[in-house]
């Protein structure tokens, strides 16, 4: 399906990541926001609440975030794309919600603009310290998809594939931006609406009678959806349940449902691999890094290069789920892996795991507040390639 | 005896059906609630004010929260969602703002409503949000085992209030009156004929509008107190209630025991949040705002 | 139904469906004739449930079922259950 043209700003734009990230959920079809404001994140719900009465929909700024991120679900029950925006210390609030999208299946995308933590941290200074709450943060076993830009660019782009993503899998979908990205100023391209394609919700085509809420298939682990007021009366709870959304508290039903919940990600991992690479064949050290890290990492491997080692750079636009195979694949070949992140070693953790112990992994970590200094990434890169 | 229990065999079989069944999920009927707990009074209550209220049924949805009465959304044959502790009302704003054709009911308990989901409470009233919350009160955490509420009285024993509690508690339609709603009333389990026309009424009402229902825990609040079974404390609520319609909500809050007042206390007309948001709109846009309100484009 | 002739006695009736009765005893204390008493046997659950033992008594005006927190009692006038029976009535086979 092709993006609804009321929604999309066609044209070049010079705007930073949190515009450009509103501008993304617009072209995907995001029609209704509960926000609540907080630095990093905020400049996307303003641009939202004065973009929306004009392309038609409804903003409401509620009076928390626990609000915000369960309202938003209303709306998606009611038959809206939705977005959820935050920072640190209101994503902390939303874990909840969070497990209760991944319970009850309700497509959202989720943005986390991240500033340092823990606690208030840094309010307007940038870091990449919440990748492990958004994977292990709310309780339970689940799953979610994550997505991190790298520039305004990107944040819209990766919006609309986040969205997309979202109604594929029926699960919350991240977008991992943080300060720097979401501040920063740059160009910003939109292309035409028949130029971008959106992923339509799921719609059953089922009778009523017929409609069971969360039926699979062995080959389609995604049920199929519906809205309220159609006539399907449906039940939606967070308690563990059975296909046709009753409460159902047993060891059988629990197994089922929690394995299809990870299963519809888990076994789509590898169609999940989104990455870019640049000179990885044939290098001794292999950079891994996301988001505005990314962007240090490219200079400090420029320098690199130019120092004569072979250093490939592995830059995650699906930071989750985690591309296992692929570090396994790479570790095969080379000496090590230098993981800088905007964090005390998070990612790290993941690629230590892929590569078992056969070949180095290198953390650069950073407590948050600025991007690295290239040269500190160049030192490690020196000494893995050693 | 034994000829009037087969005569009721043979009928039950055959006859009339229960009025109230086509409105309930049947195949998850008995339901979880205790001997005499008055929650199962308050939805056949709510079945009948269905019934009364001529709403097309495929355009009203229920939302709850987490609690005994948080249950509620799932025996109801209706677009239902239990949603998270306290998170009935933010829930049903999406709801009811993602598609303003549908009549959302918040069905919840007052520890739900008003201790983890107060704030919400406050602000939906204030902006008069379309939707209409009925509250089961019954005084304690039932669900939980009996804890301490924000609604029970100076008194009895809670287990989180082994020596009897000690805090003061809230006075429901006072806070939804001062919030901004535009209907309050308050009956208790044993006013049943009156609680169901107040349902009907208000599910025919615009704005915020809120129903405190008064109900027996008879497990966890009455039999610990030596309150007795649900059907002492729905004596209790006969003999001791007064329908003062139209009393200043600030004078009702409810003792250990004492007399209660029941009645319609709030009636009024105000603009809700949707409402406002397309006059002003309108206003301020002219011809560049379209006013919202249906389905999704598209969709 | 010879049995239900000669218990006709009043202008309601009651239906039970006892299984789901809980025996919290709402419809027999707050009936507005006292027509029902708790029956002797128990049901599966072991609650005595509601029997109606003054059937001269009842007016069918379902209070009962409006009380019931279970969803397991109602009343029906003699009256509207004829007419139901009349719209719903299959002609006899000769």
């Amino acid at each position: 399906m092709k993006a609804d043209p009321k929604g999309v700003l066609t044209g070049v734009h010079f705007i930073d990541g949190d515009h450009a990230a509103c501008e993304g959920a617009l072209a995907a079809g995001c029609r209704f926001v509960a926000g609540y404001p907080i630095t990093p994140s905020t400049e996307i719900v303003e641009r939202f609440a004065a973009r929306i009465p004009k392309v038609g929909g409804v903003f409401i700024q509620m009076e928390d975030e626990l609000a915000a991120s369960i309202a938003i679900q209303g709306g998606v029950w009611a038959g809206h794309k939705v977005m959820n925006v935050t920072s640190g210390p209101g994503l902390s609030l939303m874990m909840e919600h969070l497990g209760y999208a991944c319970m009850t299946e309700t497509p959202s995308v989720w943005v986390d603009v991240q500033r340092g933590g823990p606690s208030t941290g840094l309010p307007t200074l940038p870091a990449q310290a919440d990748m492990m709450q958004i994977k292990w943060g709310s309780h339970g076993d689940y799953e979610i998809i994550a997505l991190s830009p790298n520039s305004p660019q990107e944040c819209f782009d990766l919006m609309i594939k986040a969205f997309n993503l979202s109604e594929e899998y029926r699960c919350p979908v991240f977008l991992m931006m943080d300060e720097v990205v979401g501040h920063m100023t740059e160009r910003v391209e939109i292309p035409a609406a028949d130029q971008i394609e959106v992923t339509e919700r799921k719609w059953t085509k089922k009778k009523p009678k017929d409609y069971k809420a969360y039926e699979t298939t062995p080959e389609d682990l995604v049920p199929e959806m519906i809205k309220a007021g159609d006539g399907y009366r449906v039940h939606v709870t967070g308690l563990t349940h059975d296909e046709r959304g009753y409460p159902k508290m047993d060891v059988p039903t629990q197994a089922q449902l929690v394995t299809r919940l990870l299963d519809k990600i888990r076994k789509n991992a590898d169609k999940l691999v989104d990455v870019r690479m640049d000179g990885c064949e044939g290098a001794d050290v292999i950079v891994v890094s996301f988001g505005i890290t990314s962007r240090v990492a490219t200079a400090a491997i420029e320098t690199a290069r130019a120092q004569g080692l072979k250093v490939g750079h592995l830059r995650l636009i699906i930071c989750w789920p985690f591309p296992v195979k692929l570090i396994q694949d790479l570790a095969k070949t080379v000496k090590a892996f230098v993981v800088p992140e905007l964090n005390m070693g998070q990612m790290v953790l993941e690629v230590r795991k892929a590569v078992e112990g056969k070949v180095k992994v290198i953390s650069v970590p950073h407590p948050g507040g600025t991007v690295h200094e290239p040269e500190t990434i160049l030192e490690q890169i020196v000494e893995a390639a050693r | 005896m034994s000829e009037s229990l087969d005569l009721h065999l043979a009928l039950a079989e055959t006859e009339l059906e229960n009025p109230v069944l086509p409105y309930l999920r049947q195949d998850r009927i008995p339901h979880i609630w205790c001997p005499g707990c008055g929650i199962g009074t308050s939805v056949n209550c709510f079945c009948r004010a269905l019934t009364d209220s001529g709403l097309d049924l495929d355009k009203v949805a229920i939302v709850s929260g987490i609690g005994c009465t948080g249950r509620t959304a799932g025996y109801l044959n209706l677009d239902s969602f239990h949603t998270t502790h306290g998170r009935a009302i933010p829930f049903a704003t999406g709801l009811k703002l993602g598609n303003p054709d549908l009549n959302v009911v918040v069905y919840s308990g007052d520890g739900d409503l008003f201790a983890i989901g107060g704030n919400h409470f406050f602000h939906a009233a204030r902006r008069n949000m379309d939707i209409l919350v009925i509250c089961v009160n019954n005084f304690t955490y039932g669900m939980t085992g009996g804890q301490v509420a924000p609604t029970t009285p100076v008194g009895p024993t809670q287990t989180t209030m082994p020596l009897g509690n000690f805090e003061s508690p809230f006075n429901l339609p006072f806070i939804a009156d001062a919030c901004g709603a535009t209907y309050v009333s308050r009956w208790t389990v044993y006013h049943v004929r009156q609680l169901a026309k107040a349902m009907k009424e208000a599910l025919n009402k615009k704005g915020f509008r809120f129903i405190e229902v008064m109900s027996p825990c008879p497990t966890l609040y009455s039999r610990r107190n030596r309150l007795g079974d649900g059907v002492d404390q729905v004596k209790y609520y006969k003999e001791n209630s007064v329908i003062k319609n139209g009393a200043d909500t600030k004078d009702i809050g409810l003792g250990y025991q004492g007399e209660i007042v029941v009645g319609k206390f709030v009636d009024r007309e105000r603009a809700t949040w949707l409402e406002s948001m397309n006059d002003h709109f309108s206003k301020v846009l002219g011809d560049q705002f379209k006013p919202y309100g249906g389905k999704p484009e598209g969709v | 139904m010879s049995a239900e002739e000669t218990t006709r006695k009043g202008k309601g009736t009651v239906f039970v469906r006892m299984e789901v009765c809980k025996g919290c005893s709402y419809c027999i204390d707050f009936c507005p004739t006292h027509a029902l008493d708790f029956s002797k046997e128990f049901n599966q659950k072991g609650y005595h449930f509601p029997v109606l033992n003054r059937a001269e008594d009842c007016t069918g005006c379902d209070l009962c079922g409006l009380f019931c927190p279970d969803f397991a009692i109602f009343g029906a006038r003699w009256k509207d259950l004829d007419e139901k029976r009349q719209k719903t009535a299959t002609p006899v086979e000769p």
